[in-house]
């Protein structure tokens, strides 16, 4: 039984983003090695946050409370709204103090290859915030990718008539980039993206 | 079993953690598939953007297997099209239609030649003819071609301004005037080697090459039209009315 309780927690453990089987394995043994200490803090904690963690009906954040920690922020612009794909785009986001307005998750990106389209994004309550009165910028922050962008165009499209002003992100040469390594696409996008001194 | 051609990127599907499931057009051996290792991490993930051209070289034990590629990228066409909304719309609506008509692993070397050309052409500012005449070409190519020769009805080569939707032959103003409700516009820059005067060709050529694909190929597949193509022409449509 006891040998069935260990293969099923590295089985679950095996399929978190970065561990395979043995490292699976080895994470189990360190835990059960580390009961009181490790185990049992991580196994409650994990109770509690299937308990408590919700998506805010606000921006779509993963938080314990709803609306989340950055919509109920009172320093925050409410101005401008910055639209990410995913939580952890706006994760990434909140990790530089360079934009302190509030967010909006879509929760993913359109894509015909798996049957993506606008009614399966959080677009309706995106135009909704978009048309409050304080909202003056609309940010689509979207990868740079096709799809991110076919996406990126979508809204833009959609938020045309909603009278604020919508941006996109730059694309172009990343903080310590060396020309040589880069690719064309990249570099043409840089090119456009230019400058003056 | 193993071999080199180029290939235009169709689709890369993540697979694992940092790998890809990725759909080429190849230029000899059609639409195929193969696992490209690493293809979904930081550095190769760019390369295998839809619309890339690659240089692919594809191994596998058994020709049936899904088996490995390895690209390298020849040309960026995706990076360059991010910032323009039509072009980006047509990038991935040739791409979806290419991928949803064609048959895997059967060797269409004019689609390929005609997608490339399509590809370039998104550089300047004839790519929504070009696009039409070659979904005019997919049609033809898949065994579904049009005939714009001469009016069906009468043989006449003059004053072709409709097809019918029952044959895909072109028929002439007079002889089409009975049946107006149900004939197809027939744009004349398909009839030309040259491009259209207005949006509103465009539309008229998508809404019957559209027509004809759904009819003949997606419908028949158990396909419905590609949300990308159906979001391009609602993109041209709204230009057209404006």
């Amino acid at each position: 039984m006891a040998d069935n309780d260990i293969e099923h927690l590295i089985q679950l453990l095996a399929k978190l983003p970065g561990l395979g089987p043995r490292s699976a394995r080895r994470a189990v043994l360190h835990l059960l090695k580390h009961r009181e200490t490790l185990l049992a803090p991580l196994s409650k904690s994990l109770d509690e946050a299937a308990e408590n963690i919700i998506t805010c009906a606000i921006c779509g954040n993963l938080d314990t409370h709803d609306p989340c920690v950055t919509c109920r922020d009172p320093k925050r612009v409410d101005t401008v709204i910055c639209v990410v794909e995913d939580v952890a785009d706006l994760w990434a986001l909140e990790r530089t103090p360079a934009f302190r307005g509030r967010f909006h998750v879509l929760g993913g990106t359109l894509s015909a290859l798996d049957g993506v389209g606008p009614e399966d994004l959080n677009i309706p309550a995106l135009l909704k915030r978009a048309r409050a009165e304080s909202v003056t910028e609309v940010i689509i922050a979207t990868n740079a990718t096709v799809d991110g962008q076919t996406t990126a165009h979508y809204i833009a499209d959609r938020l045309a008539d909603c009278g604020v002003r919508i941006s996109g992100l730059a694309h172009g040469v990343p903080v310590g980039g060396e020309l040589d390594y880069l690719d064309e696409g990249t570099l043409s996008a840089a090119l456009q993206a230019r400058h003056d001194f | 079993m193993d071999w080199t051609d180029q290939g235009i990127v169709l689709s890369a599907r993540k697979h694992g953690e940092s790998s890809a499931i990725v759909t080429l057009l190849t230029s000899a051996y059609g639409v195929h598939a193969g696992l490209v290792r690493g293809g979904n991490g930081k550095r190769k993930r760019g390369d295998l953007q839809p619309g890339n051209k690659v240089q692919a070289h594809w191994r596998a034990r058994l020709a049936e297997h899904l088996g490995n590629y390895t690209c390298e990228l020849s040309h960026a066409h995706a990076a360059t099209l991010l910032g323009d909304a039509n072009k980006l719309a047509c990038l991935s609506a040739a791409l979806a239609v290419t991928e949803q008509s064609l048959p895997e692993r059967q060797p269409h070397p004019a689609i390929f030649e005609g997608l490339s050309v399509l590809l370039e052409s998104l550089k300047g500012d004839i790519w929504p003819s070009v696009y039409v005449k070659w979904e005019v070409g997919l049609l033809g190519e898949l065994g579904f071609g049009l005939d714009l020769r001469s009016c069906a009805s009468t043989g006449s080569t003059k004053n072709l301004v409709y097809v019918s939707p029952k044959s895909g032959r072109a028929v002439s103003r007079g002889a089409g005037e009975p049946y107006l409700k149900s004939m197809l516009a027939l744009p004349a820059f398909l009839m030309t080697s040259g491009v259209a005067g207005e949006t509103r060709e465009i539309t008229d050529g998508l809404a019957l090459t559209g027509y004809f694909l759904e009819r003949h190929v997606f419908a028949l597949a158990g396909k419905k039209q590609p949300a990308a193509r159906r979001r391009l022409v609602e993109r041209l449509s709204r230009q057209v009315n404006k």
